[in-house]
């Protein structure tokens, strides 16, 4: 069930080609929501016109337009890639609305009509209800819930100042092209360029919001940067924006995501990471990730595709990503990171878990070249049902990196035996100095180690998720502490109904 | 306590089934340690499986009930919270767990299902150390991931610190001796003592030795062969099973 490739001579840009399709179904999602949409929003359609409107919105500076249109024409020149693999109808740009997140919303009346499978999760994960009415879109919750999550007011205040004091700049994206044009002119669409691929040129034109984080020099980030506090005060956009710049000798930790399945009238997801470490910097990035995979039949569901990059510019520079990926129908996802500095390091920490229809392709690139740069993947892939779980990596060293290391581990596990586990590495070494090792296990949760759990008193699906948590500990364990238990809810909760 | 009544099980699956257990009938009553021998093949482990509810296990006929419960209508799971534990002849590693949550999860579970409290990490870990002790077990062995890179012993030794943490009611115990070095093999004696000498638990001991049989004191020895029990007698039968071999003595009925 898994092949290894290895192939000697391959294009980065081909590869991101070939590693992502999209294609959704313009119908409405069919979840017995009621969505009346509020306030204003852009024509259906992309056209210039829809840029400029997104941009006069907010408020955005004469460069920024340009740096959009700019983008967008080249956009429309690109070809939306062509991912055989994947059977779904083409997505129909000429028939969606790009801004709209932030006005548009689902909305219910109470959390009694939220779909009781939902609201089963949502109390399994112990989310309180002032958030779960946040989370589900219940009208005039917002309030509640802000307040449940900070406690008051004064608590978002104090931890804003608190970060002001340290000199952390943590703003939206928005608020920063506004405020710190210079910071955000000088690295935005630096580390993913405009032309990278379909995806992140559509995201420079239509980006909605997202979120900038400024660490200055020697500064060590005083606390987690969540986004979590930012997605109860807003909706997150269908084309999110990041982009964090660590200084010298800086460090910060950002946590990306929501255990809860969020749900969105959006299918399609496009985001763009820019991260850039400078000499001694280091930015751990941890997501998890749980959009709406689709019922199980597998009609539904998100389409994520995302463009991630860090560079690893100054020397021992460091940058780690560690991700959860439950949800989404369709995932494409490649953090990456280019290691330019000298004795720069990168790491790659991934779980992703696939149920019933979904197909995950994710990944890493890990691109060397800085000399003695150093890179860790450590890969677990569970399928269950009928989904496809791929893990696809790239290591390059490139030839005057000397003395490169890189070290990759992946795992897969399989409970079942109609889905599909595949793990493709690409291996590009042109300095002959580096040393690459690769590993990779195919494992099945075996009836032993069921009926073992179970003689000592688990239950089946509580068997399931112990052996699960173990086998992703390496990953879990690179976790914040408090994401860390909720992830581990989270896989247990992706996982139920797969055996027996 | 335990009444097995005719029990016929087969392996293999629907599409061939290999009958193993062909009309096995036992009463162990509470307070009771009872000794089952029997030549290799002869379906002791299958017996354990069939009580412990192992998938892949068909029971074609007769019962089982445990404390006037019928104990084939339960789960797996159900029969642990109930009170049954099986000491494997081959107990399985879980990678990734360490024997700690493994044991306050499993505890834990079957608490809720008995209604009671679950214990706090502080309180189950007081528990396991008591446990390791009994059984002088270091402490950092129970951090360890569940039986990965244990010896032999080493398992043995763990399913019982696992047996004493879990307090079970009944304990099926398959070849808990083998392995063992003669000072791991007293340990081991003294804490299944300790842990199920009890007028209210009772213990079916599987075994090919007498040397366990020493420490373990069996108040009654059963023959199992070929899917049946053949012979039922007191600690006495065990010595002449273990001088004479099996064939003799049931030839001998
Ligand atoms: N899954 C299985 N499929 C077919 N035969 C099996 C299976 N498991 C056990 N057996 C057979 O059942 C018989 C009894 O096995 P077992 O109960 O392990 O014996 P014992 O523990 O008494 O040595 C053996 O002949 C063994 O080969
Ligand atoms: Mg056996």
């Amino acid at each position: 069930m898994t092949d290894l490739q290895t192939r000697s001579q391959s294009d980065v840009a081909e590869t991101d080609v070939e590693a992502r399709e999209a294609a959704a179904k313009a119908a409405d999602y069919e979840h017995g929501w009621s969505s009346d949409i509020e306030t204003e929003f852009a024509e259906k359609g992309l056209t210039e016109d829809t840029v400029r409107f997104i941009s006069g919105k907010k408020n955005e500076p004469e460069w920024m337009l340009e740096w959009r249109l700019k983008a967008f024409r080249l956009w429309q020149t690109m070809e939306e890639p062509d991912w055989a693999k994947v059977g779904y109808p083409k997505i129909d740009y000429q028939d969606a609305y790009y801004y709209a997140a932030p006005k548009k919303k689902i909305e219910l009346g109470s959390l009694d009509e939220l779909d009781p499978e939902i609201k089963r999760i949502y109390d399994k994960l112990g989310i309180p209800l002032g958030e779960q009415e946040v989370l589900a879109g219940v009208k005039g919750a917002k309030k509640v819930a802000v307040d449940a999550v900070f406690d008051s007011v004064s608590v978002a205040t104090s931890f804003r100042e608190e970060l002001l004091r340290a000199g952390v700049i943590f703003l939206s994206i928005s608020e920063a092209i506004r405020e710190y044009p210079d910071l955000v002119r000088k690295w935005l669409g630096r580390i993913v360029p405009v032309r990278d691929n379909y995806f992140a040129a559509l995201n420079c034109a239509v980006f909605s919001d997202g979120t900038f984080v400024y660490v200055p020099e020697g500064v060590r980030c005083p606390m987690e940067l969540s986004t979590y506090f930012r997605i109860n005060a807003e909706n997150t956009g269908q084309f999110e924006r990041t982009l964090i710049i660590a200084e010298k000798g800086s460090y910060v930790s950002y946590l990306e995501g929501c255990t809860a399945p969020m749900r969105d009238e959006n299918q399609l997801h496009a985001a763009v990471v820019e991260l850039v470490a400078m000499d001694d910097a280091e930015i751990k990035y941890s997501t998890v990730q749980n959009w709406y995979p689709g019922n199980a039949d597998g009609v539904g569901g998100i389409y994520n595709f995302v463009t991630k990059r860090a560079l690893c510019q100054g020397d021992r520079s460091k940058v780690s990503w560690t991700q959860v990926e439950t949800g989404s129908a369709v995932t494409w996802k490649y953090p990456s990171c280019v290691l330019n500095g000298e004795d720069s390091v990168g790491e790659f920490y991934s779980v992703a878990v696939t149920n019933n229809f979904q197909q995950a392709d994710t990944g890493t690139k890990m691109i060397h070249n800085g000399k003695n740069s150093r890179s860790t993947i450590i890969s677990k892939g569970i399928s269950a049902g009928k989904s496809s779980n791929t893990y696809r990596g790239l290591v390059r060293v490139g030839p005057t990196a000397s003395n490169v290391r890189n070290f990759t581990q992946c795992d897969s596990l399989l409970l079942g035996d109609q889905c599909g586990a595949h793990t493709v590495p690409y291996i590009e070494v042109k300095n002959p100095s580096a040393q690459i090792e690769h590993e990779a296990t195919t494992s099945k949760i075996s009836d032993e180690q069921l009926f073992y759990a179970m003689q000592r008193g688990l239950g089946e699906e509580e068997a399931v998720a112990l052996i699960v948590n173990g086998f992703a500990k390496d990953v879990l364990k690179e976790l914040p502490m408090e994401f860390a238990v909720e992830a581990q809810k989270l896989l247990a909760i992706s996982l139920e109904g797969s055996v027996g | 306590m335990l009444e097995i009544t005719n029990l016929h099980a087969t392996v293999g699956g629907p599409d061939k089934p290999t009958p193993i257990l062909k009309g096995l009938t036992l009463h162990v009553p509470a307070g009771e340690i009872h000794a089952i021998m029997g030549p290799n093949g002869a379906g002791k482990s299958t017996l354990a499986n069939v009580l412990g509810g192992k998938p892949g296990y068909e029971v074609t006929a007769g019962s089982v009930t445990f404390n006037g419960q019928d104990l084939l209508a339960l789960d797996p799971h159900e029969r642990a919270a109930a009170g049954l534990f099986l000491g494997f002849q081959y107990p399985v590693e879980i990678p990734g767990v360490s024997n700690v949550q493994f044991l306050r999860e499993a505890l834990n579970s079957q608490r809720r299902q008995r209604g009671e409290e679950p214990l706090s990490g502080g309180e189950f870990l007081k528990l396991a150390k008591d446990k390791a002790a009994l059984l002088q077990m270091d402490m950092d062995m129970l951090k360890r991931q569940v039986n990965v890179g244990f010896s032999g012993g080493e398992k043995k030794r763990a399913e019982m610190v696992q047996m004493g943490i879990l307090n079970p009611a009944f304990a099926v115990l398959d070849e808990t001796d083998s392995g063992l070095d003669i000072d791991a093999l007293r340990i081991v004696g003294a804490g299944i003592n300790s842990i199920m000498r009890s007028p209210d638990k009772a213990v079916l001991l599987i075994t090919h030795y007498q040397r366990l049989l020493d420490v373990v004191r069996p108040d009654k020895v059963s023959v199992l062969a070929d899917g049946r029990i053949v012979e039922t007698g007191g600690p006495e039968l065990a010595l002449r099973l273990e001088a004479e071999g099996y064939d003799t003595v049931m030839a001998d009925g």
